[in-house]
């Protein structure tokens, strides 16, 4: 043998090798000895990505013969993007939890989902959660988390020092600000770091429009109801007086949801439009000042339309592509999110605001003060899910809206406008009729 | 090893081969790159043409016609892209080319410490937009951030860089500056540095000072440099969309948004025909920018 050839030799067998590297990463999803692997994508926001990760230990333990991965996304938009893409790409993870409503529509679920209607545990939803994690042709997913609603947080010490009642109409809320502001301290803690929770003011506003039209959800995805028009203007009226009347913190433009919920449980403010699921973050990071927060709903102009909006929880779904023995190991799951043991780890992890929406789960004897007020709303039967239950159609640029009517960039007539024609983009995009 | 390989290899009988030989074998290496930018580059392109005219989702594609680009012009949230670009891209242009002359004669002088001076200003090329992005908008946030207690420090009351809306695109334009300012520096070097030694020695017997050698020597024949940092550093102002993801998201609101973002926007809201869209009115926006100033830059140069 000559050097050259010895050399070629070698070349030849390192290129070999070469290649059998991608092929060693392969995941099998049948490993030799029997066991199957599943993967798993969760959002990486607390506390629910602590919840996945309990969740699949305990589901481990139970069922040797499974392996779950999770793999994490971000939320938001650019979550909405992720999956979106994983869908039309065929590279979605085996199971994975996402919005129910308006965002599930807007994944085909038809064309992209595994039906699961056959599955045991669908008797036991509530009925509100049965429409939407479904649509005309099947049902797709399990909840996981509990009911929430979208409300004002508020700091009890506060309001005590100040001699305030919680405000049922507008004018009732908008003179605590102004008594809040005179005495120093911030009236209303807005964190446009995090575009989505400037969305408040016109997300949690739908319980009061549905109060005063029931159909206007109906009407508004046919076409003949715009956000230019009362009743739904009055939202984003509200977040420009707000803004104009200088209720805002100092840093409301780069402050972050983390901020927020620490700035309205140690009183530096005192309310905070948010969604209730995120006072999960008040008992880890502020877990002294839990029993200082409360909630009420965003009040109506007439106090006689204030009502709850209520977000029905996430989902887990199985998308298509999953099939043969991840398949059945995927069911098994997703059946265990919600199964006795499941629903334990969701009321220590997630320490739930509401209710959930399936019969296996229920509260625990000790709940927050949070989850305290509005179960009193839902005894009195005054809550509405929010739009995106109600209605498939969602203007992705609302967060952008929203910030800029919260900033005084754009005022608010002309802000509704905008996201009008926005909507319409995305009911000519799911082919809806009447757009 | 070519010498003994080749006739082996092409078989062809010698007189032909030898005569094809040169011609051929080279073209051969063309194929792998060229398959991967047909396959990669010139059928998507060629794709998205016909995307742009539709509505495309997850669920199929329909035929709309010019629907997305009207809807691309008349949006205010869109068209506020649009004026971005071009401002975004122009003023960083000039001000790469600008400040990277000005840097340039500065460091082909007889300075001290030249060698590490050139290396502080071209670090920030290399290193990635997403970690420039985020260090900047730490240091730049309104209340906390370095930059503004830094002016706090000597009495300023420093503005929100990134929060206020008529500032947020220029407050990214700037850290843009500072980050592509190495390259426009670096090739002005290598023309500078390329100018006959013998053109300065001449003028300063004529008793001209460095600002006139600097007008009449250096900048018109540093032309072919300012040539070539002009159409890069436009092109990708024009494009530019990392940076500005990193730093503001196109926000607060869309005071910052520039046709990149929109269409990663549009991407992803779902609307993937109006995004496809999107990318065709910039490659027609680029393309009508670039090719004019390409040829009369080069033209002048070719007469020069």
């Amino acid at each position: 043998m000559t050097k050259r050839s010895v050399r070629r030799i070698g070349l030849a067998s390192v290129g070999v090798l070469a290649m059998m590297v991608p092929l060693a990463s392969c995941a099998a999803g049948d490993s030799g000895d029997g066991t199957v692997e599943i993967t798993y994508l969760m959002e990486n926001q607390e506390p629910a990505f602590g919840t996945a990760e309990a969740m699949v230990k305990a589901f481990e333990a139970k069922n040797p013969d499974i392996k779950v991965t999770i793999e994490s996304r971000p939320g938001g938009t650019e979550g909405d993007n992720l999956i979106k893409t994983k869908l039309s790409t065929q590279e979605m993870e085996d199971v994975f939890v996402y919005n129910t409503g308006s965002l599930l529509q807007a994944l085909n679920p038809d064309q992209t989902l595994t039906p699961l209607a056959d599955e045991a545990w669908v008797d036991d939803l509530d009925e509100n959660m049965k429409t939407v994690v479904s649509t005309d042709n099947g049902l797709y997913g399990a909840p996981f988390g509990a009911t929430q609603a979208g409300a004002v947080l508020y700091n009890i010490p506060l309001y005590e020092e100040l001699g305030l009642e919680v405000p049922t109409s507008w004018e009732e809320f908008a003179s605590n600000n102004d008594a809040i502001k005179a005495a120093g301290k911030t009236a209303v803690i807005q964190t446009y770091g995090d575009t989505w929770t400037s969305q408040l003011f016109i997300l949690g506003d739908f319980g009061n429009i549905f109060a005063q039209d029931e159909n206007w959800a109906k009407e508004y995805t046919a076409g003949e109801r715009k956000y230019a028009e009362e009743p739904a203007l009055q939202g984003l009226l509200n977040q420009q007086e707000g803004f104009e009347a200088g209720w805002w913190n100092e840093d409301f433009a780069s402050a972050t949801l983390d901020d927020g919920l620490r700035m309205v449980a140690t009183g530096e403010g005192a309310h905070y439009p948010i969604v209730t699921s995120t006072f999960a973050t008040v008992l880890q990071n502020n877990p002294e000042n839990a029993e200082d927060v409360g909630v009420f709903p965003l009040p109506a102009q007439d106090s006689e339309d204030t009502r709850l909006t209520i977000w029905l929880p996430a989902a887990a779904y199985i998308p298509l592509t999953t099939e043969g023995a991840e398949l059945e190991a995927s069911k098994r799951f997703v059946a265990f999110l919600n199964s006795e043991e499941g629903c334990e780890i969701q009321n220590k992890e997630m320490s739930p605001t509401g209710p959930f929406a399936i019969s296996t789960c229920t509260l625990p004897d000790s709940v927050p003060t949070v989850a305290k007020d509005l179960q009193t709303w839902f005894d009195e039967g005054l809550t509405v899910p929010a739009l995106e239950f109600l209605s498939p159609i969602k203007g992705p640029n609302l967060e952008n809206i929203t910030v800029e009517v919260g900033s005084g960039i754009r005022g608010a007539e002309d802000a509704a406008k905008l996201y009008d024609e926005d909507v319409k983009k995305q009911a000519q995009q799911l082919g809806l009729d009447g757009w | 090893m070519t010498t003994t390989l080749t006739p082996r290899t092409q078989g062809a009988s010698p007189t032909k081969a030898s005569a094809r030989r040169p011609s051929m074998y080279p073209r051969w290496f063309f194929i792998p790159s060229g398959v991967l930018y047909l396959v990669l580059f010139a059928v998507p392109t060629f794709a998205s043409f016909y995307f742009a005219f539709t509505r495309w989702s997850l669920s199929g594609v329909e035929f709309i016609g010019l629907e997305n680009f009207v809807t691309f012009f008349t949006e205010p949230m869109l068209i506020q892209g649009f004026t971005n670009t071009f401002i975004y891209g122009f003023v960083t242009s000039a001000a790469k080319v600008v400040l990277g002359l000005g840097l340039a004669v500065l460091l082909t002088g007889p300075i001290l410490g030249r060698g590490y001076l050139r290396s502080t200003i071209f670090f920030p090329v290399l290193v990635s937009t997403i970690g420039i992005g985020v260090t900047f908008k730490a240091l730049l946030d309104p209340q906390d951030g370095l930059v503004n207690q830094a002016l706090a420090a000597i009495g300023v009351a420093g503005p929100g860089w990134l929060t206020d809306p008529s500032l947020a695109l220029m407050s990214v334009a700037l850290v843009d500056i500072w980050k592509g300012v190495g390259i426009a520096t670096l090739i002005y070097i290598a023309g500078i540095v390329a100018i006959p030694q013998e053109y300065f020695e001449a003028a300063r017997v004529d008793g001209a000072g460095a600002w006139a050698a600097f007008k009449n020597i250096t900048l018109p024949l540093v032309r072919p440099a300012t040539a070539t940092v002009v159409l890069l550093s436009l092109i990708g102002g024009l494009r530019s969309f990392e940076l500005i993801w990193a730093m503001t998201k196109g926000g607060p609101g869309f005071s910052s948004d520039v046709i990149a973002s929109v269409i990663y926007k549009q991407y992803q809201a779902g609307f993937y025909g109006l995004s496809t869209a999107g990318n065709v009115v910039l490659f027609v926006v680029v393309t009508a920018i670039i090719v004019p100033i390409f040829y009369i830059l080069n033209r002048r140069q070719v007469e020069s």
